[in-house]
Formats: structure tokens, C-alpha cells, sequence
């Protein structure tokens, strides 16, 4: 049976683990954020074997470092910013794919077209003009489809760094907000509005392509 | 004019509109609107198809972008990795 000391899903037991180097606490770490990291390094950098490299290294400055975390972050906060410095100096990724380019004027905010609402002074000023399609009968195999996640991450690389790190952050590796805020070092409203910005960006290049391959 | 009749006849707070909306729609499903201005929106929400749909395309594009994690990469790290950090995890502080 496992005594307190040894459950790592408490930081502390972890981190104390960590310090005594017990091998379990090790693999308890690895598998944990092993994904997570790599995920996240390839949202920085151009390549899958730069992005390993960059897990490698920061892997290495984690277990070097374990000795010295003063755990004024938390554990995973600290990872993510070693991270995100090895990452940084190696390069950030160029936006490499065609941003998304929406034909007419569009809400830098939003995305949206401004002729999908109705123009300012008229009945019923700013509600839609066209409504947004119903997503809810799209089949699964069309939404999750190859072609339509190819299309998902180039939307994704195309966006400002900035964004894609938040949206990296909070949509695929599955961060909380407190916790990009924390690894950013950004206030909550600024973490919302480069989330608000980059989702919007993502959903427009959603739109498109589903319209495009329904026709 | 007397209280009473302030309270009753004030301007009433503004609707949201659908280009409003799509601006919040991320503090929304966040939940950091204010109550007041949550309030409004389930109000408009209830009665416009657009925004709803809105609504669902966000919370699918989110749901769509999460499905990237299990494609991009294996969960495990390779066994000739964790070996060698296993070897530096052991070294000797120096």
C-alpha cells in the first residue's frame, strides 16, 4: 500500500521525492509531463526533432535543477518556463503558413466578416445578416477528419505567437488559465483577450473549410 | 424625477447584439463576465438562433483544436530517453 509520502499527485511528496532520487517519483514525472512538454515545444519550434530537443534539454535543466526549485511557482509553472526559454532561444517559429485571409472587411477581434451582420443605423443594427450554419449534424468523421485537423493546425501556426502560445497552452496541452498566466507571466485579461483572439481566428478557418468541403 | 419612479422608468441596461456577442463569447465561456452582463447574454442568447450556433461553432472549434493532442505525439517517452535522463537524475550534484 502506498503511505502518504509516496502519493506524487500531491506537489510536495513529489518535489520531496524528486530531491531524495526516488526512481519512482522520477517516472512518475516523465510519464506526466513528458507529453505535455513535447506538445507544447512543438508549437515553438519548427521542427518535431528541434521540438525533441528542446524536451531534452529542459528535461535536463528540470532534473540538474530539482535541487534549487525554491517552489515559489509551481512545479509544473517552473517546467513550462525552462521550457519555454530553451524554446526561445532556439528559435521561435516563423509563421510558416498563409495566414488566414478572409475576403472584405472583418472585426480584428472576432474574425468575422462585418457584412455577416446587419450595417450600423439599419433595423435591428449589428444582428446577423446570415446566420452562422448549424455545426451539430457536421459527422464526426468530418470535424476530426485528417484534412480537417491539417487545416486546424495550419489556422493554428498562422496566428500571431502570442496567441498560438495561449491557445497551444489552453486548448491542446489542456492548461488552466492560471497556469498559462503563470508560465507567461501575463495578467488574466490579457491571457483572454490572445485566447478570444487566436479561438476566433481558428473557428473563421473552421468555417471556411467546412463550407468548402460541404460543397 | 422621485426614486421610485427612477427605479422603475431608468434606462434599462443596454441589450447585447450579435456583433456585441461574438466579442464576448470567450469571456462567456470562460466565466468571467460580469453577472449583470452574463446575465444579458443568456437573455439574448434565448431568443437568437445566430448566437447559439455561435456559441456551439466556438465550443466545437475548441473541442476540435483539443483532438490535436492525440495526434501530434505518443504519450510515452522513448525508453533510450528516459534511460539517459534517468542517468542524469542519478549523477552526482556537482
Amino acid at each position: 500500500m502506498a503511505s502518504a509520502g509516496s502519493d506524487f499527485r500531491n506537489e510536495a511528496n513529489l518535489v520531496a521525492g524528486l530531491r531524495s532520487r526516488d526512481d519512482r517519483a522520477f517516472e512518475f514525472l516523465i510519464d506526466r509531463y513528458y507529453a505535455p512538454l513535447l506538445r507544447l515545444a512543438l508549437s515553438y519550434v519548427p521542427s518535431r526533432a528541434v521540438a525533441e530537443e528542446v524536451v531534452q534539454e529542459t528535461w535536463i535543466g528540470v532534473l540538474r535543477g530539482i535541487d534549487g526549485f525554491e517552489g515559489r511557482a509551481s512545479l509544473s509553472t517552473w517546467m513550462y518556463r525552462i521550457l519555454l526559454n530553451i524554446a526561445r532561444t532556439r528559435g521561435v517559429k516563423e509563421n510558416r503558413s498563409v495566414p488566414f485571409a478572409a475576403i472584405g472587411a472583418v472585426d480584428d477581434e472576432t474574425s468575422i466578416n462585418l457584412d455577416r451582420f446587419l450595417p450600423s443605423g439599419a433595423q435591428n443594427e449589428h444582428h446577423w445578416s446570415t446566420l452562422p450554419a448549424s455545426w451539430e449534424h457536421v459527422p464526426e468523421e468530418r470535424l476530426l477528419g485528417t484534412e480537417t485537423l491539417a487545416e486546424i493546425r495550419a489556422s493554428l501556426e498562422a496566428l500571431p505567437s502570442a496567441q498560438r502560445e495561449v491557445v497551444v497552452m489552453r486548448d491542446v496541452v489542456g492548461l488552466s488559465s492560471a497556469e498559462v498566466c503563470n508560465a507567461l507571466d501575463i495578467s488574466e485579461t490579457n491571457q483572454r483577450v490572445l485566447l478570444h483572439r487566436g479561438r476566433s481566428k481558428v473557428r473563421a478557418a473552421l468555417e471556411q473549410h467546412l463550407e468548402e468541403i460541404s460543397q | 424625477m422621485r426614486p421610485l419612479f427612477r427605479r422603475i422608468f431608468r434606462r434599462p441596461v443596454a441589450s447585447i447584439d450579435c456583433r456585441g456577442w461574438t466579442r464576448l463569447v470567450t469571456d462567456y465561456i470562460e466565466g468571467a463576465l460580469p453577472l449583470e452582463v452574463a446575465a444579458r447574454v443568456d437573455a439574448h442568447l434565448g431568443e437568437c438562433t445566430g448566437c447559439t450556433r455561435y456559441l456551439d461553432q466556438m465550443r466545437t472549434t475548441i473541442a476540435v483544436v483539443g483532438h490535436l493532442s492525440h495526434d501530434d505525439v505518443n504519450s510515452a517517452m522513448p525508453n533510450e530517453l528516459r534511460r539517459a535522463l534517468l542517468a542524469v537524475f542519478h549523477e552526482p550534484a556537482r
